[in-house]
C-alpha cells in the first residue's frame, strides 16, 4: 500500500481483531472469540460454499462481460469473508443497503446470481423485489443508500415505539439494519451525515465498512491517516477494526455488533480490513496505478485460502468435500450464465410506467408520442428492437 | 371557511395530514421547538410529540436522505429545507435518489417523501435566501413540482402531496407566508396538478405561479384601466405542467406572457413558450414573451427589485406582446 507521512499526524490505538491468522490457525481474541466458540465444522464448511460460489459467479460474470454479454461486471475477488462474514450473523427481519460489490452478501441472503445480474445485463437498474430477501438495490452514486439505511433504522425504532405505546410485548430479535460502504465512499459528505442523524436518533444500524485498499486508483492513504473504525468515537458510538480476509473474525466482529445494536446500543461501525484483488470494474486497469508486489503480498492474505487451510488443518476436511463444492460451484455459474444468456430486454415503452407511481400528464403524452412515432417505422425495422443485447453494450 | 394567512395554512394542512395519518412526520432544521424560522410548523412538535417532529441535526443531505430511508419503512417524511439557497447539499439525494428509486426499482418501491422549500425573493435578506431553483427540479425526471400562491392551494396542496406515492417538491412562495385567503377546509381544490384560470380575458395570457401570482393579477387589472382584457392563469403544478390549460387560453387570446421569479435563461417560461409555440402556433398574434431574473446569481438586498420581475416589468411585456 502507498505510505505517506503527514506532519503532526495522530497515530490510531485502535486494536485489530483477528481469530482466523494467516495460516489458519485459531488466534485468541478476548472480545471476540467467545462471539465465534458455537461455530460448527457444517458452519465453517455453508461459509466456505458461499465464499467459493461468489468467487466462481464472479469469474463467470468477468468472462461474460469480457464476451459482450454484460454491459460492466464489478468484480468482488478478495472480499468474500468480508461479505459472507458480516451477512451470515444477520437475520432475515434485518435490512441490507448494499453498494454494489456486495454480490456474496447478496447471494448469502437468498438472492439468485441471476437476478443480481439484471442489473449488469443493461435490462434494469434495479433486478430484485427489495422486499424478498430484506435487500436494497445496489446504488451507483457512492455513499447515497447509507442514509437511507439511516433512515429506515431510525423507522424501525418509531415502530417499535409505536408498538411499545400500543402495549404490545417488545420483540425478542429487535431489527437491525446494515449499511455497507467503502473507504472510498467512506470520504462522501454522507457518511459523516449519516453518522451524525445516527448517533442523533441511537438509529439500530451497523455501518459495515469493507476497506478494500483502493477506491479505483486512489489509494486508502489518500482517503484517511488513520484506520476508518477509529472515526466511530468521534460521532460517540464504537467502531471495530477486523481482518476482513479472516472469516471468523468478521462473523464475531458482527455477531458482537448485532448484539449490540438489538440491545438499544447502537448505532456500531465495524472496518473488515481486506483487499480488492481484481479490477475496480472490468473497465479498469489497475496495472496504470499499483504494484504487483503489493498484489502478491496480499494474494498470501486470500479469505478463501485462509478458510480452506482451516478446514483441513483443523477439522480434518479432505479433498472430496472441496472437490463437490468446486463442482457445484461451475454448475452454479453455468445456471447463470444460460440465465443470462436467455435474458430479454425490456420495452422501451414499459419505461414510461416506471418514473413515476401515480399518473403524471407529461409521461402519458411522451409515451403516446413515441408510441405514434414507432408506428411509422413498423413492420420492417421491428427486427432493430430485437436485439438481445440489451441496452449500452 | 375560514380566513388564513398562507403559513398558518400550510401549519393547518400539515396537522391535518398527521390527524389523519400516523405515519406522517415533519422533519427540519429548528422546525420544532422554534416552529421553523418561518413559524409554519409552530406548535405541532407540542401537539404531536417530538417523535413526529423532528428537530433534526444541521444537514440537507443528512434530512432528505433519512426521509427516503424512512418512505422505505412505510413513513410519509415532511422536510422542511429551511431556505431555498440551502436545497442544494441535498441535490444529490433528491435527483438521483429520492427521483430515481422507483424507476430503479422497476415500481417496487414507492417513496412518499414531501419536501418544503421556501422559495423566492424580495424579502430584503443575505446570499442563499432568495433563490428560485424551480427549473432544476423540474427537469429531473421522478419528482413533483407544486407551487401554491395563496392559502386555500397551501392547505390543500400540503395534504395532497403528503397523500402522493410520488415523491413531491412544495415550493412556498416565502414573500406571501402572510398573506390572508380563504380556505375551504370542507372542499378540496381537486387535482393539484392542474393549472387554474383565476382571471377571465380574451386579449392575452398571463401565466404565473407562486409569489408572482398576486404581480400578474395585478397587472391583468392595470391593463384594464387601459382597456385590454388579460386573463390569468396560476399555473400550481410545476411538474407535471398543465400545457392543455395554458394552450386553451393562448387560443383564445392570441398573446401569452410568462413571468417568474427565476432567471429567464434555462427557466421554466421557455418550455412553457416551446410548448404553446408547438401547440398553437396559427393562434399566436405575438411572439410568446418571458418575464424573469437576470443571468446573475441573486443580487444584493438593496438592489433585488431590479432583478426580480415586478408589475412594470410585466406590464412592458404585455405592452411589447399588443405591439405585434
Amino acid at each position: 500500500m502507498a505510505s505517506r507521512t503527514h506532519a503532526g499526524a495522530v497515530p490510531s490505538t485502535l486494536p485489530r481483531h483477528q481469530i482466523l491468522d494467516e495460516q489458519g490457525a485459531i488466534a485468541d481474541d478476548p472480545l471476540l472469540s467467545p462471539y465465534v466458540a458455537d461455530v460448527t465444522v457444517e458452519q465453517l464448511q455453508h461459509l466456505y460454499r458461499s465464499m467459493t460460489a461468489a468467487r466462481r459467479v464472479d469469474e463467470e460474470g468477468t468472462s461474460l462481460q469480457r464476451q459482450g454479454q454484460l454491459v460492466l461486471w464489478v468484480p468482488l475477488r478478495g472480499q468474500e469473508a468480508a461479505q459472507v462474514g458480516s451477512v451470515w450473523p444477520t437475520l432475515p427481519t434485518d435490512r441490507i443497503f448494499p453498494s454494489y460489490r456486495e454480490h456474496a452478501v447478496a447471494f448469502e441472503r437468498g438472492l439468485a446470481p441471476s437476478d443480481l445480474m439484471r442489473l449488469f445485463r443493461g435490462i434494469t437498474a434495479g433486478g430484485w423485489d427489495p422486499e424478498e430477501h430484506n435487500l436494497n438495490l445496489y446504488t451507483m452514486v457512492l455513499a447515497s443508500q447509507v442514509p437511507h439505511a439511516v433512515g429506515y433504522a431510525m423507522g424501525t425504532a418509531l415502530d417499535r415505539k409505536a408498538a411499545q405505546d400500543a402495549g404490545t410485548p417488545p420483540e425478542t430479535d429487535p431489527e437491525a439494519v446494515i449499511a455497507y460502504f467503502g473507504d472510498g465512499a467512506s470520504t462522501e459528505g454522507e457518511i459523516h451525515e449519516s453518522m451524525v442523524f445516527a448517533a442523533s436518533y441511537d438509529a439500530p444500524v451497523l455501518f459495515f465498512i469493507q476497506n478494500n485498499q483502493w477506491a479505483i486508483s486512489v489509494p486508502f492513504a489518500t482517503q484517511s491517516r488513520v484506520p476508518l473504525a477509529t472515526r466511530a468515537a468521534g460521532y460517540g458510538f464504537e467502531g471495530l477494526r477486523v481482518d476482513g480476509n479472516d472469516i471468523l473474525g468478521v462473523v464475531a466482529a458482527t455477531r458482537y455488533a448485532l448484539e449490540k445494536i438489538r440491545a438499544g446500543e447502537g448505532p456500531v461501525l465495524i472496518e473488515a480490513e481486506t483487499y480488492r484483488m481484481g479490477a475496480h470494474t472490468t473497465a479498469d486497469d489497475p496495472t496504470k496505478y499499483r504494484e504487483r508486489d503489493e498484489e502478491e503480498q496480499w494474494g498470501h492474505l486470500d479469505p478463501v485460502d485462509r478458510l480452506r487451510a482451516h478446514l483441513r488443518d483443523a477439522h480434518g476436511v479432505e479433498d472430496e468435500f472441496f472437490e463437490t463444492v468446486a463442482r457445484e460451484n461451475d454448475e452454479i455459474a453455468q445456471r447463470m450464465r444460460a440465465d443470462v444468456l436467455a435474458m430479454t430486454p425490456p420495452r422501451f415503452e414499459d419505461s414510461f410506467a416506471k418514473a413515476y407511481a401515480e399518473q403524471h400528464s407529461l409521461v402519458d403524452a411522451e409515451r403516446a408520442e413515441y408510441l405514434d412515432y414507432q408506428v411509422g417505422f413498423a413492420p420492417q425495422d421491428e427486427m432493430d428492437t430485437h436485439d438481445t443485447r440489451g441496452a449500452g453494450a | 371557511m375560514t380566513q388564513l394567512t398562507v403559513a398558518k395554512a400550510i401549519n393547518a394542512g400539515l396537522a391535518r395530514a398527521m390527524e389523519e395519518n400516523p405515519k406522517v412526520m415533519l422533519m427540519g432544521e429548528d422546525i420544532g421547538s422554534l416552529g421553523g424560522v418561518y413559524r409554519v410548523t409552530e406548535g405541532l412538535k407540542s401537539r404531536f410529540g417530538a417523535h413526529r417532529v423532528l428537530d433534526t441535526p444541521l444537514g440537507e443531505a443528512g434530512i432528505v436522505g433519512t426521509a427516503v430511508g424512512l418512505a422505505e419503512r412505510g413513513y410519509r417524511p415532511v422536510c422542511e429545507i429551511q431556505f431555498d439557497g440551502f436545497t442544494f447539499p441535498a441535490f444529490n439525494q433528491i435527483t438521483t435518489q429520492l427521483a430515481k428509486i422507483h424507476a430503479r426499482s422497476d415500481g417496487q418501491l414507492t417513496v412518499p417523501v414531501t419536501i418544503r422549500i421556501p422559495y423566492g425573493g424580495v424579502i430584503g435578506s443575505v446570499e442563499h435566501h432568495s433563490e428560485s431553483p424551480e427549473a432544476l427540479f423540474a427537469h429531473t425526471a421522478g419528482l413533483r413540482l407544486l407551487a401554491p400562491s395563496n392559502a386555500q392551494d397551501a392547505y390543500w396542496m400540503s395534504q395532497q402531496a403528503i397523500a402522493c406515492d410520488d415523491p413531491v417538491i412544495i415550493f412556498e412562495p416565502k414573500r406571501r407566508y402572510w398573506l390572508k385567503g380563504e380556505v375551504d377546509e370542507k372542499t378540496s381544490p381537486g387535482d393539484p396538478f392542474k393549472a387554474s384560470v383565476i382571471r377571465e380575458g380574451e386579449e392575452a395570457t398571463i401565466v404565473a405561479w407562486g409569489p408572482l401570482v398576486p404581480v400578474a393579477l395585478a397587472a391583468a387589472e392595470a391593463a384594464r384601466e387601459d382597456g385590454r382584457n388579460v386573463e390569468v392563469i396560476d399555473l400550481r403544478s410545476l411538474s407535471p405542467i398543465d400545457f392543455d390549460t395554458v394552450t386553451a387560453s393562448v387560443r383564445k387570446t392570441g398573446r401569452l406572457v410568462i413571468a417568474h421569479e427565476a432567471p429567464t435563461f434555462g427557466g421554466l417560461g421557455g418550455e412553457i413558450a416551446a410548448r404553446v409555440t408547438e401547440r398553437a402556433f396559427y393562434s399566436l398574434e405575438a411572439p410568446v414573451l418571458r418575464v424573469g431574473a437576470y443571468h446573475l446569481p441573486y443580487p444584493p438586498a438593496a438592489v433585488e427589485e431590479n432583478y426580480v420581475p415586478d408589475l412594470d416589468r410585466v406590464l412592458e411585456a404585455l405592452d411589447r406582446s399588443f405591439a405585434y
